[in-house]
Parts: C-alpha cells; structure tokens; sequence
C-alpha cells in the first residue's frame, strides 16, 4: 500500500504513457495498471521573463563553443539565439545595442555551486548543505534545502551566471541529488529550477566522509572503508533496481498487481536513476589515485560518471579521462589548504584541456561564483607560460558549452547557437581581463541584470531593509 | 657592461646580491610613490639597496645591464596578512602554528618561533611576485592571538624581517565567542588586559602581588601588551560591524598611543568619517561584497574606494571570506579594485593607487619603512612583469629580494613539468625531476 500512496501524479502520466506508448497488437482494450516511480515529481515551475528582440551590434562575441567572431552580431528574440554572425536581420521595434569595443559571450555556467543550501548569512540556522547523519543520503535533494531568498543568487548574476548547478556538500560518500537552477530570483526553489535538466548525483571520494564519519568511530574511518560502504550501497541499489525491473516487466505482461510492486527506497531511487543513465554523477574527487578508483567503481557496478570536482590532480590522469569521457571541474589555482590538496597546480586546467579531456572552471564558492570568468584567464594564462597555447575563445567554452556538457543541458544552453536559449552576457571589455565587468546580462532573452539600472538589479528579501541593500556591489 | 639574460638569471638557485650594481634599463617603473610612472626608466641596485631610480638615469660602467623595454617593474607585492610560513597544509593541524586553543597564553605568542623558510608556499608565492608577508596568528584561547611576524620570502634569507612586529586581536562576532559568548565579554577581556599590561608596564616588580586571584592575565601576555599600549607595536584588530569599529576606536582616548589596525572591516565605509579623523588605517579585501554575517551585512565592493577618498590608508591583504584567498591573487584583487570605478555608482582605485594597496600602504602600516615603493634607499625588492601587473595574465619574468635574483621555480612548477606529458615510459614517471 505505501508504495501505491507514495506515487505522485507526475509517476502515474508516466505509467498511462509508457503503457500507451509500449502497448503491443493484440493487447486488452484497458492497459495493465504498473505502478512507476515518478522521476520529477517536483517539476520546474521556472517561466521565461517577457523579452524584447534585441541585436547587439559590433561587438567581440566568444559563442561559447570555441568560436569567436569580431565585430559581430547577435540576435536574441522569442527568448532564443535567432542569428549570430557578421551581421544579421535588425527587426523593426527590436533594441539594438551598439557594443563596438565590447563583448558579447554564452553565459558563464557553474557546475559547482552551494548557493542556497550554505546562503549568506552563514550561520548554523541557515546550514543545509550536508545531511551528515550518514555516509549514504541519496535520499536528501539540495533542492529542498535551497532558501531562494539567498543574496549570493544577486551577486552571481551580476557576475555573468545564466545557470548553476547547487550541490550538497561532500560530508558524504553520497550527498544526494543536486538540482540545476537560474539565477532568476523565485518565490519558491521549483520557480528557478531549470526546466528539464537532469538530476545529479553529488559523491565524494577522499578525506571528507572518513573524517566525518571516523571522528564519530563509525564507518568510513579510512578511504578503504570509503570504498567497501560504497560498493555496498551500490550493490544494493543493482538488487533494487532488478527487483523494480522485474516488477515492471510482470506488470506490463499483465501478471503482477500493483499491490506487487517493491517497497521504494528514496535511497535506492537515486542510485537506480545514476544506473538507469538518467542521473548524473558529480563526484568530488581530489586526487588522482581516487579517480582511477572512482572510476573501477563505476565499471564493477555499471554506472558513469560524469564529472569529477575539484579535481585538483586531473592533470596526472589527464590521459584516462579523456578516454572514459569524464570531465573535470576545477579551480584555476586553489591548492594546499588540505592534505588532498597538495598537489594542485596552477596548470592543472590547461593540462586537462591539452589532452583533450573535457575542461570546466567551476567554484564551489558564493564569490568566486561572481568572477570565473578570472579564473579561466588565470589558467589560460598558466597553460600559456608551460607552452600551451590557448585562445579566450577556446576557454570561453570551461565556462560555458563544458559545464553545460556536464549537466546534461548542452542541448538548450551553454553556447550562442541559433535555437538555444538566449542566456547572454555583454562585457565592458575583454572578459579574461580583471578591468571587464558584465554590462547586462540576458537569461531566456530577459534582461535579467544591468549595471547602469538600479531596478535591473535585484535585492533580495533578506536586503531589505539592511545596511547594504541597493548598494552597487 | 654585462648584459645578462633574464633566463640565466633565473635557472638555478637565488643569487646572493651581487657585488657590483644592476640596472634596469627602458622599464615602465611603477613606483608605488604616489602616482608616480616612469617610461621608460632605469632603476639601479647594488648591495641590496636602490641606488638610482630615474628616467634619465645613467648605468654605472660597471653595472650588469637588463633590458627591461616592454616590462613593467614595480616594488616586491607584500602580504599584509598570510598564514605565510606558518602553516603547510592548513587543515592539517601538526603543520599549522596559526593558532594554540590550548595554551595558556595569548598575547604573548611570538609567531617568530615558528617560521619555516623551507615552506613550499614561500616559494610559489615568491614567484607571484610576493617579497615580503605578515604572518599572523588566529586567536583561538583568547582574544589576543599573539605577536606576528615580518618575514621576507628570498630564497637567500634571511626568511625572518623582524619578528614580535605586531599583535593580533580578534572582536566582533569572532571575539565575543571566544572572549565567552558576546561582545561585551570581548571588551571586558580587552579592558582588562590592557589594565593589567598598564599596571606591568608601571610598576613591573609589583605585578605579581596585585593582580585579581583568576585574573586571566598572565605576566608574559602583560608584557606583550605592554608594547602595545606605549605604541611599540600596532595593534591588527579584525573587526567587521561599524558599531564594534566605532567602539573600538574610543579605546585612542584611554590609551592616547595605542596604534590600532582594522582588519576585515567590511562595513569600515559607513563610519569612514570616524576612521579617518582617528587615522586608523584598514587592510581588507577588494572582493567582500555579501552579507555573509550579521556583522558584515553592508558588505560591498566600494568600501575600498570609499576609504581611500576619505584619507584613510588602506592595504589590500589576502584575507578570508573569500574563497581559495591567496598571496599569489593580490595583484589582481588590486586590479578588482580599478575595476571597481567602471561600475555606475562604483568606488574604487586608480593603478598605481592599487598597486599602492598591496605594496607602499602594507609597508606603511607594518613599519616596513625601507619597503614598498622605488626610491633611493629602500631594500632592492623588485619585480619585473611581463604585462600591467595587476592583470590576471601577467606574471613576474624576475623578482628580486634585497638585490637577490630569486629563483622562479617552485614545487608546482617541478609537478607540472613531470606530468606535462603523460604515458608510459621506459620508467614511471617518477625517476625524472
């Protein structure tokens, strides 16, 4: 019966439809009754803001997929890239902006992202990002921790983010599930959340779960027990999810009642999901050597990975995950604050992107958050003093087309194609200079933020009312 | 003449400073003296010292010459703040000196006693251009953190500049919970110790006899702050609310030498008045801009510019708050600070104004009188950038500490180097170095 309670609405369209959809010829005249389990029962409630045609005239434009046009245009209209060239159409009643001397590049997407889940203020009431009450939680989704009201959303969308990935913490072997969000400002978390970007699976390998969990004399108190806890749980999640196959495959036969169906496990839902594909997996990793590992795991147990987070030893595997088709987000040159740090480099992002592995500047951090666009030059310019040559437009695409890649939103955002969406960002200068500024920022075609117009630049609740609010920050 | 390449002079070891003079010859010299930019300048240093500094100055016959046109050369970057020296693996308890939550001392700390020259972040933040750092302690047992240190990073040494060169106090949100849970306990503490330093300082043979039974002033600690009180040493107070800064100004008015520092300061620029007619000068960060506590709710970018324009002399130091903060970013959070003015309603600074920030300023308000700027006299630490140096794609081609070329390599440079190409080879790749 708590299976049958449990099942939203958005599961039981899913079940009329695959039953529609799978019916065979000689089927009965009503389909079999199968009970599924709803994979977004908490859809985005994200609109669109109303947008104006708008052509940006004559500036640089980095598109974002490693491309780059001087003295070009853009045209964004019905909230899409509609042409982007030398030149394009100029519709009567469209904006046009001339942008001689500036610059026009896809907006900057953060992989890694804890906004709303450890918000400004950071004090303990506000704390949600680590459900550290066991090494496994896949359960938990960082969405449900999200405070919309958190003002870092205002501050990384004055940095240039059209998009953001906000993960749980790395307490945890599994975290839980990250969500993909706008940095449009909502009243509830469903209103930013991108809509129809897949889930994440946050992981972590390393130091983090084995202290938290060893300072407690419980398991995992070393990266061995790391290891075995997870081989467990995923072991498990391969039972559950033959159990659920079978079901499936009875009831859609016509020989299981939906009384028969499994008991859900929210755990084991995460886990079927990452071995189903539909689930990605962000795993924080450090080091090299736990890579490899991370990555036998995923082979023994027949899931992918995705990304690896922070990665700060991706240049000595370089080779490897570009062959497993893993990419690696990374800082441009945080190092040496802990022991699986030490070996960061300042060449490390540079390095992944010589070998042909898939490269993502990301920032784990409300203000770096706001200028990655800094930490892509940085490494940009870190591969260029090893002999690595770089062009801005090839590194445009760690902060755009990459991250998209690594969150399953390549399809509809992350570069200035003509019919993804307009998320477009105008820069007071060349943005891998510490002099650029973002200008405006466009998400959907909506003028979201604009330096020069106090009412284009939002306050959040918590603001109001407060020392700094509608300062120029 | 010699002409000597800048390529020999960086392979090897760091070069004790040579017996006869360099001169950097055709070099965009950006002093760090007021506004002052020299094109095309040469600068002269022998024995560890600037000799001659000048657009129409002349190489000594006797002077190895390096070309310098299309450089920029600036004074040594120095950290107002940094854990430089003191902690290997920050998070790694047996390698940090920054704090002693169990000791029974405070105040008297002297972080002198812990600097490692051999730290591996010496060396890679040298090569970012960074000369000279302030070690400073956290406190962690009370509000008083102990001693910093003043420590140049040549490869040569001598590591230590000066040590018991300041003292470290902790008010605010931080204070109050270690002073016991608020901020009038942090003051209490305060007050106390600074009466007890006072007391010491009067009357040394009687301390001992008339002090509180469980007074929480220990003789080396009064000792210490008895350095403070007569204006011997500054006193670095990381302190965020405009309240607590205004409270903590009033303390001038008791102890007329007292030298106070504000440190963090993020809501500096709504009591900005008061700061400059104390002339309090501040170090901080370019980049603080979020309410990320109740004591730094007016967080913003300006408060830079604002304190500038005021009078105030501001440093900008790698502090925390900001994530992945570093040594090795000062000159580009000093260039944030530039960029600061493009923004409609943005306060900030001009470049040399900036580079002031993290070089003359930080001189001045840690006492490092013969560092800072390009000027006849002062130490020889120098560095020569192969672009505008606050720019986030520019780095040093040659550093210079008391005249010595320093070596630009460091433990990053030799990993990326081994694993700059991958594959398998004859030998693992960990034979080669």
């Amino acid at each position: 019966m708590r299976a049958l309670l449990m099942l939203g609405i958005a599961g039981m369209a899913l079940a009329s439809a695959a039953a529609a959809k799978d019916k065979p010829k000689d089927a009965p005249a009503t389909p079999p009754d199968v009970v599924r389990v709803g994979k977004d029962p908490w859809p985005s409630q994200y609109k669109p803001y109303p947008a104006q045609v708008t052509v940006i005239r004559g500036a640089t434009i980095y598109d974002g997929a490693g491309h780059r046009i001087d003295n070009g245009m853009i045209r964004l209209e019905g909230g899409k890239v509609a042409e982007i060239g030398q030149t394009v159409g100029v519709p009567d009643g469209a904006r046009l902006i001339e942008a001689q001397g500036k610059y026009v590049t896809a907006g900057i997407i953060d992989i890694h992202s804890h906004l709303g889940v450890y918000p400004s203020p950071a004090v303990d009431a506000n704390s949600d990002g680590n459900e550290a009450t066991s090494p496994a939680r896949p359960e938990v989704w960082a969405e449900h921790s999200v405070w919309p009201q958190d003002p870092g959303f205002s501050r990384a969308l004055a940095g240039g983010i059209t998009a953001m990935h906000v993960l749980p913490g790395s307490a945890n072997l599994f975290g839980g599930r990250g969500v993909t969000l706008k940095p449009v400002y909502g009243r509830s978390v469903q209103e930013m959340k991108f809509p129809g970007a897949p889930y994440s699976l946050k992981m972590a390998c390393g130091e983090n779960p084995k202290r938290v969990y060893g300072s407690r004399n419980q398991m995992p108190s070393t990266r061995m027990g790391n290891i075995a806890y997870a081989r467990q749980l995923w072991s498990d999640a391969v039972a559950y999810k033959r159990r659920w196959d079978d079901y499936t495959k009875r009831a859609e036969a016509g020989t299981a009642k939906p009384s028969d169906a499994p008991r859900r496990e929210l755990a084991l839902d995460t886990l079927t999901g990452v071995l189903n594909g539909e689930i990605l997996v962000e795993n924080h990793c450090y080091r090299a050597d736990e890579m490899a590992n991370m990555i036998a795991m995923s082979k023994e147990f027949g899931y992918r990975i995705t990304a690896f987070h922070h990665a700060v030893e991706s240049y000595k595997l370089a080779d490897t995950l570009k062959a497993e088709g893993i990419c690696s987000a990374m800082w441009a040159d945080w190092y040496g604050f802990k022991m699986e740090s030490f070996d960061g480099i300042r060449e490390n992002i540079a390095l992944v992107n010589a070998a042909g592995a898939c490269a993502i500047v990301h920032s784990d951090d409300e203000n770096g958050i706001q200028r990655l666009n800094q930490e892509a030059a940085k490494a940009m310019a870190a591969g260029r003093r090893l002999g690595l040559p770089i062009a801005p437009e090839l590194a445009w695409t760690w902060l755009s087309l990459n991250p998209a890649k690594g969150l399953g939103i390549a399809d509809r955002t992350g570069s200035l194609e003509v019919g993804k969406a307009a998320d477009v960002v105008l820069w007071s200068a060349e943005p891998f200079s510490v002099y650029a500024r973002p200008m405006r920022v466009w998400i959907d075609g909506a003028l979201l933020y604009d330096w020069g117009d106090p009412k284009r630049r939002p306050t959040a609740d918590f603001e109001l009312g407060q020392p700094g609010a509608g300062d120029v920050k | 003449m010699k002409r000597l390449a800048i390529t020999l002079l960086l392979a090897g070891a760091a070069l004790p400073a040579a017996a006869a003079p360099i001169a950097i010859t055709g070099a965009t010299i950006m002093t760090a003296r007021g506004e002052t930019v020299i094109e095309g300048g040469t600068l002269v240093f022998d024995n560890g010292r600037i000799t001659a500094v000048g657009k129409d100055v002349a190489a000594p016959a006797d002077a190895t010459v390096i070309d310098g046109r299309g450089r920029i050369l600036t004074p040594g970057i120095i950290a107002a703040a940094s854990d430089l020296g003191i902690a290997e693996v920050n998070g790694v308890r047996e390698t940090n000196d920054g704090s002693a939550r169990q000791s029974p001392f405070s105040a008297a700390l002297d972080l002198s006693t812990a600097i490692n020259p051999r730290s591996i972040h010496i060396a890679i933040s040298r090569m970012a251009g960074i000369t000279r750092a302030a070690a400073l302690p956290d406190a962690a047992g009370g509000i008083f953190g102990g001693q910093g240190a003043l420590i140049s990073l040549s490869a040569s040494g001598p590591t230590l500049t000066r040590g018991r060169a300041l003292q470290y106090m902790e008010l605010g949100e931080t204070g109050g919970r270690i002073a016991g849970g608020s901020r009038p306990a942090a003051f209490a503490q305060l007050a106390n110790m600074l009466a007890e330093a006072q007391r010491l300082a009067l009357n040394p043979a009687g301390f001992d006899r008339g002090q509180d039974s469980g007074s929480l002033a220990k003789r080396l600690d009064a000792e210490a702050l008895a350095l403070v009180i007569d204006g011997r040493q500054p006193l670095l107070v990381h302190v965020e609310r405009a309240s607590d800064i205004k409270e903590l100004l009033k303390l001038k008015a008791r102890y007329p030498a007292l030298r106070p520092v504000l440190v963090g300061a993020r809501e500096a620029w709504l009591v900005v008045g008061e700061i400059a007619r104390a002339g309090v000068p501040v170090i901080t960060h370019s980049l603080y801009d979020l309410p990320d506590s109740f004591e730094s709710l007016a967080a913003s970018r300006n408060n830079i510019g604002v304190l500038h324009a005021a009078g105030v002399t501001v440093a900008i130091a790698p502090l925390g708050g900001i994530g992945g903060t570093s040594p090795i970013n000062l000159p580009s959070y000093a260039g944030n600070a530039v960029a600061q003015v493009l923004v409609p309603g943005g306060k900030g600074l001009t470049r040399p104004q900036a580079l002031a920030a993290i070089t003359a300023n930080p001189a001045r308000i840690l006492g490092l009188a013969d560092t800072g700027t390009l000027e006849v006299g002062k130490r020889a630490d120098l560095v020569l950038w192969d672009g505008d140096p606050l720019e986030l794609m520019s780095a040093p081609v040659a550093v210079w500490i008391d005249g010595a070329a320093q070596p630009m390599t460091s433990r990053q440079t030799e990993l990326a180097q081994r694993y700059k190409a991958l594959g398998r080879t004859d030998l693992p790749l960990q034979y080669p170095r």
